[in-house]
């Protein structure tokens, strides 16, 4: 019985790692994506967003399928609802990122030369930040002690995303473009920066989750 | 008539069962690691495995304290033990089934004038606060080195899960065997001395003497309770005294295990008495005391934290209430059986 047990531990996990390779692969997508907008690359752009949304309904399927296989053989009943927050939580990741990308592709914001730097810079910091919270739940799945190791680090690169979007925010505000442009470049800064909190979530909910573990 | 009386031991046996299981499988299906049914078959196999291969030893030192003489008397003794088990039960109070039979058998040495061997007594009341102590430092030193090694390697989240599952699968059945080996003697011990039951060969394998057959006879009633009614205390109990995860609780039956087996294996007490090494007495204690130890030893090595004092309170006074409450029934329910029934309770 218990040795069904551990294959079905076994399938799991690798579905769960599939699951983390998606997300991951997300954010690297979604910071190209955000690069080839703002280098004008308008074809290679929709390419990335069509590759993000196809890997974000993937990660959705891999959800569900976990979700309903630790139900249904009943696998790690005492964290079963953490796990199920985590993963959930880290649907909305790779969700915001789909949606931000659609949102410049709908909108087709002007982004100035002068804020080209910042907006990159600032994707690069959400894309950090989701891809060490990637590496921190993964730690959770595979190697309980680290989880620590990592959860600086979401919380480091999410800091330093704020940082970025505040001062790229007031330099917007502090140029001579017109209040509506200002006020539609500070919503995309807003999206991207976004990404970052919710990486900075799951970072909460995995911290009490390996508080609960640890005890 | 005989026969009749054995009902009562039957009684006690699944009151027994229905509330002694929770300690053993207790914690692997509050935390949802193991399905009630499967839990309570490995359990109840197990338990009559336990009763009929290892439940000797621990008879003798009971029929030591105060051989029931008197067919009439055992089942009273055991009917008291049983009603107070059974009101505990309803209750939700994990309640200790061999302190309920000792308290019974103390009634029956009142009523009968018979003399309690201060001796045995003294070494089952010293045993139960060894096994206490010992149930608690087993399951310190278990968790204490658990936490260091899971500090020191890598932790596979879904690995864990299913090593701890299969953990409480063995742990749980070494641990119903314990009990039925332990505490078969609570249920049937009284009955030996005036035993209805011969030497049976089957078919021509082996032979179950009338003592393992009284036993079979205790361990299928233990197997009752457990199927039938064990679920309720185990759902208020499970997770009462202090929240257990589940590798925690399989630490706690563990350690529990081991102290009842020490306290009623033959085989090992003849292996330590060969080499000249201090052996452990044969004597039934109680699988709640020994749960209850582990639970505090796991408390003690966090520090006390999240441990509800309340309810250990709760149960400390259960375990005061029970022998004197089953004595009294016992002393009582002699009384009304010789006066009002006519019935022998003891020979002069």
């Amino acid at each position: 019985m218990s040795l069904i047990s551990l294959r079905k531990s076994k399938v799991l996990e690798g579905q769960i790692d599939e699951l983390l390779d998606t997300i991951s692969r997300g954010s690297l997508v979604f910071r190209n994506g955000i690069k080839e907008y703002l280098d004008g690359e308008i074809g290679r752009f929709e390419a990335a967003i069509a590759e993000l949304t196809g890997m974000e309904s993937h990660a959705d399927e891999l959800r569900r399928t976990i979700e309903s296989r630790l139900y249904l053989h009943s696998l790690i009943p005492e964290m079963r609802g953490d796990v199920l927050g985590l993963l959930e939580s880290m649907d909305t990741v790779i969700n915001s990122e789909k949606k931000t990308l659609l949102q410049f592709s709908v909108e087709m914001p002007d982004i100035p030369a002068e804020f080209c730097p910042d907006f990159l810079t600032l994707a690069e910091g959400s894309r950090s930040a989701a891809e060490e919270m990637v590496t921190a739940v993964r730690a959770f799945f595979h190697d309980f002690n680290m989880v620590k190791n990592y959860l600086h680090k979401v919380y480091f690169y999410e800091k330093e995303a704020d940082k970025i979007s505040d001062r790229l925010k007031r330099r917007i505000f502090a140029s001579g473009l017109d209040l509506s442009h200002k006020i539609h470049l500070r919503y995309f800064a807003l999206h991207i920066e976004n990404i970052s909190d919710y990486a900075e979530d799951v970072a909460d909910r995995l911290s009490i989750s390996s508080i609960k573990r640890s005890d | 008539m005989i026969y009749l009386y054995l009902l009562s031991g039957v009684f006690l046996g699944w009151s027994l069962g229905a509330n002694d299981a929770s300690n053993v499988i207790g914690t692997a299906v509050a935390t949802r690691m193991l399905r009630f049914r499967t839990a309570a078959v490995l359990c109840g196999l197990f338990v009559i495995l336990g009763a009929v291969h290892g439940g000797a030893g621990t008879t003798e030192t009971l029929g030591r304290l105060g051989a029931v003489n008197a067919p009439a008397g055992a089942f009273m003794v055991t009917l008291a033990a049983a009603l107070t088990v059974f009101w505990m039960t309803r209750l939700e109070l994990p309640v200790s089934t061999t302190q309920a039979i000792i308290g019974s058998i103390l009634g029956w040495n009142l009523f009968a004038h018979s003399a309690t061997d201060a001796g045995s007594l003294g070494r089952i009341v010293s045993s139960w606060a060894a096994s206490i102590a010992l149930s608690a430092a087993l399951a310190a030193a278990l968790y204490a080195l658990v936490r260091a090694v899971m500090r020191r390697r890598r932790v596979r989240l879904l690995d864990l899960d299913a090593r701890t599952r299969l953990g409480l699968i063995l742990v749980g059945a070494f641990g119903a065997y314990s009990l039925g080996a332990n505490n078969i003697a609570n249920v049937m011990g009284v009955f030996v001395p005036v035993s209805p039951f011969h030497d049976v060969e089957i078919a021509g394998l082996f032979t179950l003497t009338g003592t393992q057959i009284l036993f079979l006879t205790g361990g299928l009633a233990i197997a009752a309770g457990v199927l039938t009614y064990s679920r309720q205390v185990i759902r208020k109990v499970g997770n009462d005294l202090l929240k257990l995860s589940p590798l925690a609780g399989l630490i706690v039956v563990l350690a529990a295990s081991i102290t009842l087996f020490l306290f009623s294996s033959q085989g090992l007490e003849a292996w330590l008495r060969a080499r000249g090494l201090p052996s452990f007495p044969l004597v039934p204690i109680s699988s709640s005391h020994a749960i209850v130890g582990g639970i505090v030893g796991i408390a003690a090595v966090k520090r006390g934290r999240n441990i509800r004092f309340r309810v250990l309170g709760e149960i400390v006074l259960g375990w005061l209430a029970t022998p004197i409450l089953a004595g009294m029934i016992t002393f009582f329910g002699l009384f009304i059986l010789q006066n009002v029934f006519s019935q022998e309770v003891f020979h002069p």
